[in-house]
């Protein structure tokens, strides 16, 4: 029977396996629902200040910022936005097959990238293939802070400014639902007015104290927003992923138990039999 | 209600306040503003100070920001309020240390690239032991 007691300890340590993963499972649940309020949390000052962007872009003020010309591509930002840990299925990969894609596209044209990485997953991927890295914020948490953005984006929106980058795009998972999350290359630099902003009638805010000291003001913070937003949104992708791949994980163990037992089972039978025809054999023999 | 006005005020982590009131005081960079309803529309940043509201029947409500922009329609005043306290050196020293972190994690070529390489070598080295399980079993 020591083919059996092997296959014992197999079932026994599936079993602790399948413990842990179930575990995670309800842990990144619950952790998603937090994730996904926070995400409609955030959307409110998102949604007003896009609109107040859209139109300030749109109203033509004697100010252009640079933040809303458009020049010719040499230099390329990129903001990468991923987990910090392990266990979320394809997540992570898949916004780097992405991203790589692009990277490849803009770099048959000849285009040099700089990156700012969020979470560890990405540092070490940009890392890999040997990136230029210029900033990087890890270990953020399960519920992310505007102030760890800051730092990380105003370094390229700093270079963007000195004139070394001419488009800055955002790298991260879109959430659709708990089942999809869509990785999404977005171009934050520069910015595009949105079209749906009403231009029927022309008016135009009061600047005060200018059209410039509140165009920079605003167009920053609406770019932050925008990075914050991918972080939260990544946040919720991460916990709904890691659920289904726990899911799975759980599923798959279950499945291994019930193949392991069967065939411990028919061992110990085999070995039932065996004995008994022995004895058979043995008493016919006498 | 024709004499009032919409307040919202927003944070990029949170909805803080959304409501009606007769009027919005609020710290504007060049000085305190008033907001009655039917205001010409105004944008401006905000100083680091306290929101008032007047709602009504003497009853104020308050809300401190640090910061932030104000955006004022004809019916609706929208606060954009900061969550952190922002000041040009403040945003340049959380920066420098967002690049010096990525300069330190490029530095540290280990760590990393050790555990990756180990996990390879683990996967493999799993690969083999699997295989020779099923060699034996036949």
């Amino acid at each position: 029977m020591a083919a059996g007691k092997e296959i014992k300890t197999k079932i026994a340590s599936v079993k602790n396996t399948q413990k842990i993963t179930a575990a995670m499972e309800m842990v990144a649940a619950s952790k998603m629902r937090r994730a996904q309020d926070q995400m409609f949390a955030t959307r409110p000052y998102a949604q007003r200040i896009a609109e107040v962007v859209g139109h300030v872009a749109s109203a033509h003020p004697e100010y252009k910022h640079p933040f809303l010309i458009e020049r010719p591509v040499k230099r390329v930002g990129i903001v990468a936005v991923s987990t910090d840990r392990g266990l979320c299925g394809g997540l992570n990969t898949n916004l780097f097959k992405k991203a790589l894609n692009q990277i490849g596209e803009l770099d048959d044209k000849g285009v040099e990238i700089e990156v700012v990485t969020f979470g560890t997953k990405a540092l070490g991927f940009f890392k890999r293939i040997g990136a230029k890295i210029v900033a990087e914020a890890s270990h953020i948490g399960d519920s992310p802070e505007m102030s760890q953005v800051i730092g990380p984006v105003q370094v390229l929106l700093k270079s963007y400014q000195e004139g070394n980058l001419d488009e800055i795009y955002l790298v991260s998972n879109e959430f659709v639902n708990t089942m999809t999350q869509d990785p999404t290359i977005k171009q934050l630099v520069p910015v595009k007015p949105s079209e749906d902003t009403e231009l029927s009638h022309h008016w135009d805010y009061i600047y005060e104290p200018g059209s410039k000291e509140v165009l920079d003001h605003v167009l920053d913070r609406y770019i932050e927003s925008l990075v914050y937003q991918g972080v939260v949104e990544n946040v919720a992708c991460e916990m709904a992923a890691r659920m289904i791949a726990m899911k799975s994980a759980t599923d798959n163990a279950g499945d291994m138990i019930d193949e392991l037992q069967l065939i411990y089972n028919r061992q110990r039978q085999a070995s039932i039999t065996q004995e008994i025809s022995e004895i058979v054999a043995g008493a016919a023999a006498v | 209600m024709a004499n009032t006005i919409q307040v919202d005020i927003v944070s990029a982590e949170e909805q803080i306040f959304s409501g009606e009131a007769y009027m919005v005081y609020a710290p504007a960079v060049m000085g305190e503003v008033g907001i009655a309803p039917r205001h010409t529309p105004l944008i401006s940043p905000l100083k680091p100070g306290e929101i008032r509201l007047d709602m009504g029947d003497g009853k104020e409500e308050f809300f401190f920001i640090s910061g932030g922009i104000l955006e004022v329609q004809p019916h609706v005043v929208t606060v954009l309020s900061d969550t952190a306290i922002r000041a040009d050196d403040l945003d340049e020293a959380a920066a420098i240390e967002a690049q010096k972190r990525a300069e330190e994690a490029l530095a540290d070529q280990q760590g990393d690239l050790d555990v990756a390489k180990a996990k390879a070598e683990l996967l493999a080295a799993a690969a083999q032991i699997a295989a020779i399980k099923k060699l034996r079993k036949k």
